[in-house]
């Protein structure tokens, strides 16, 4: 019987700190053994628990995308116990990972269709890897118009900067970066808050337009009626929750709503399945 | 079925034969209380106690268990690598858990042995385990089995059911694994001219001593939403400390931590059980607590057990009705009351 609480071991191979602040640090991890790496077949969305020796676990949004081999990348924000251990670790030192975990975005169901991304501050992570996915060759013809909107609170706070400015200079897909405020004279993309810009960039909703929504409670609380005002159908909204958690596989208790668990039936939900759950999260 | 004499004389003759093979647990006096215990050489488990004041869930499940193990000497190649610990599970047998006690493993093998994800080690040890029951010819005064979908007799999740009669234990084998503990013990099989009826007679006899009931027809049909917002939960939960005894005595209870322990350079990632009766079971890193308050955490013990459980399994509520909560919570929370309330509410 294969035991699920196991993780893979993996060295951690890079990091690069990400915001001004110093708070969010990327984690470029690889598997200590090839054959865990094809065993770690993941979608983007998944997450996976980052496990340190000692420390203890942490579930985590997994940010690099399927479509890059060979590594395991994740953005980490520093808060408790494990993650300041973490953000004091070294490339070379030996850590864990166990997944991949929970569902991903419906890629299936928005194939064929326009793509609207919407994410604020350190909740970008499983949207960059959504975002290197659908741009890869192989995936790219599989959807049509892609927008991206991504906001943080100042320009040094945005996370993958380079690549950010690199899709910008893309036709194949339509970003629309902004922050909330910056005295940077040199900037050149919008200023204001995500729900702003989500009114004045993002196409209106229908049959063919799914939006997915990745954000601070704040963000999604003020996005929502903006998207409901686009003509968005609750079950076109896709989000992504957070919660404690400890197993990650749906055993261990502490991560439901109502009878769903975030960690084995999400943490992706549409907006639609959230209505019908309890206002818990 | 199978249904067998053993002479009481020959009991502990039988149970000496039996610990040559099998580890044997049962209810036995420790320090103040009654408990589920392993049981020593010559050591019998008492049969005259009505039911221990925790359920025997730690003989399958214990409250603390290694998972793994590491090192943090990075002269050691593997250091800081999770390895698994070569567990022992060995055939054990728990003798005179109570039927209700037994059913509730059932109910929680539904989490541990899920489609998609195996828990090895309850499952391992589950199956490692042959669960003799006793009968209760006499059921406690808050005991409500048969409205919880079991019975002082009930049969389901037990190997062997042993029924108490004067000098005699009659034993219904229910399973094979009954069939092989049956053979290890050797007690004189040939005296099998008992038949069921006295085994009937009196399960209808004990079935009738329970009057304490509840209602749990309606539960499935109810709005989860409407349930969760209902205005009662303010008052259920108004005498509530947040001991977490109710989580701790029940045998239907399964939620665990997972923690890292560390001595010196070496090791142990363990679990331990944990209760949605504290705070920090749902503490976010952040500083957020999606149930930081105690109306919140009762609402989700008996959402739980009543609600959230009828609507994933479609197998009835997660409680046996041994009644272990409602004797023990200090303030006398009373989970019948609280069923009946969400069984009956309405908009």
């Amino acid at each position: 019987m294969q035991n699920p609480y196991l993780p893979y071991p993996v060295r951690i191979e890079e990091i690069i700190t990400e915001t001004e602040d110093k708070n969010l640090k990327t984690f470029k991890l690889v598997f200590l053994n090839p054959d865990d790496e094809n065993k770690f077949n993941y979608n983007a969305g998944q997450f996976a628990e980052l496990s340190i020796a000692g420390k203890g676990e942490i579930p985590i949004g997994i940010a690099s995308s399927p479509t890059e081999k060979g590594f395991l990348m994740f953005t980490v924000n520093k808060v408790g116990l494990v993650t300041s251990h973490l953000h004091n670790m070294k490339p070379g030192d030996i850590m864990g990972v166990r997944g991949p975990l929970g569902n991903w975005y419906p890629w299936d169901i928005m194939e064929g269709k326009n793509v609207i991304i919407i994410g604020g501050g350190f909740a970008f992570t499983t949207l960059r890897s959504s975002i290197i996915y659908m741009l890869d060759p192989a995936n790219r013809p599989k959807y049509k118009d892609i927008h991206v909107i991504y906001g943080a609170r100042t320009p040094g706070m945005l996370l993958y900067r380079d690549e950010l400015s690199e899709w910008e200079k893309r036709d194949d897909i339509h970003m629309h970066i902004t922050v909330d405020a910056t005295d940077d004279p040199n900037w050149k993309y919008n200023v204001g808050f995500v729900p702003t810009i989500t009114d004045q960039k993002a196409p209106s909703g229908n049959t063919d337009t799914y939006a997915i929504v990745c954000g601070p409670p704040i963000m999604i609380k003020f996005t929502q009626p903006v998207l409901d005002k686009l003509d968005y159908a609750h079950d076109h909204i896709i989000m992504s929750l957070e919660m404690r958690m400890k197993c990650g596989i749906g055993i261990c208790g502490r991560c439901n709503i109502g009878k769903e668990f975030v960690c084995k039936d999400g943490p992706v939900f549409t907006l639609d399945q959230l209505n019908s759950m309890p206002k818990e999260y | 079925m199978k249904v067998i004499k053993i002479d009481k004389k020959e009991w502990a003759k039988g149970l000496e034969r039996l610990s040559k093979t099998y580890q044997l647990f049962g209810p036995a006096k420790h320090e103040a209380f009654f408990v589920f215990k392993a049981l020593e050489d010559g050591e019998l488990p008492d049969l005259d106690v009505q039911n221990t004041r925790l359920s025997p869930r730690s003989v399958i499940y214990p409250q603390s268990e290694k998972m793994f193990e590491y090192t943090l000497d990075e002269d050691q190649e593997d250091h800081h690598i999770l390895k698994e610990i070569d567990k022992e599970y060995s055939s054990r047998a728990i003798i005179g858990i109570r039927p209700c006690d037994a059913k509730a493993f059932l109910l929680v093998k539904r989490n541990f042995d899920a489609p998609e994800y195996k828990d090895p080690y309850w499952i391992k040890s589950y199956e490692a385990t042959t669960l003799v029951g006793h009968g209760c010819n006499a059921p406690c005064s808050c005991c409500f089995c048969t409205t919880a979908g079991c019975g002082p007799f009930h049969e389901e999740g037990l190997d062997i059911l042993l029924v108490d009669v004067d000098d005699t234990y009659l034993a219904k084998i229910i399973t094979e694994k009954g069939d092989r503990l049956l053979a290890a013990a050797g007690w004189d099989t040939k005296t099998d001219t008992a038949t069921n009826d006295p085994i009937e007679n009196m399960k209808e006899a004990a079935e009738a001593k329970i009057t304490s009931m509840v209602s749990t027809d309606q539960l499935k049909d109810k709005s989860t939403t409407d349930l969760f917002e209902a205005s009662f939960w303010e008052d259920v939960s108004f005498a509530c400390i947040n001991c977490g005894t109710c989580t701790y005595v029940c045998p239907t209870c399964w939620c665990f931590d997972i923690q890292d322990e560390t001595h010196g350079l070496s090791g142990i990632r363990m679990r331990n059980w944990d209760s949605c009766m504290y705070p920090l079971f749902t503490f976010h890193g952040s500083g957020h607590n999606p149930r930081d308050t105690k109306t919140q955490r009762v609402r989700q013990r008996f959402m739980h057990k009543l609600k959230y459980y009828v609507d994933k399994y479609d197998n009835g509520i997660q409680c046996v009705g041994c009644g272990r909560c409602v004797r023990f919570c200090p303030v006398n929370i009373d989970i019948r009351r609280v069923c009946d309330l969400m069984n009956s509410f309405e908009l």
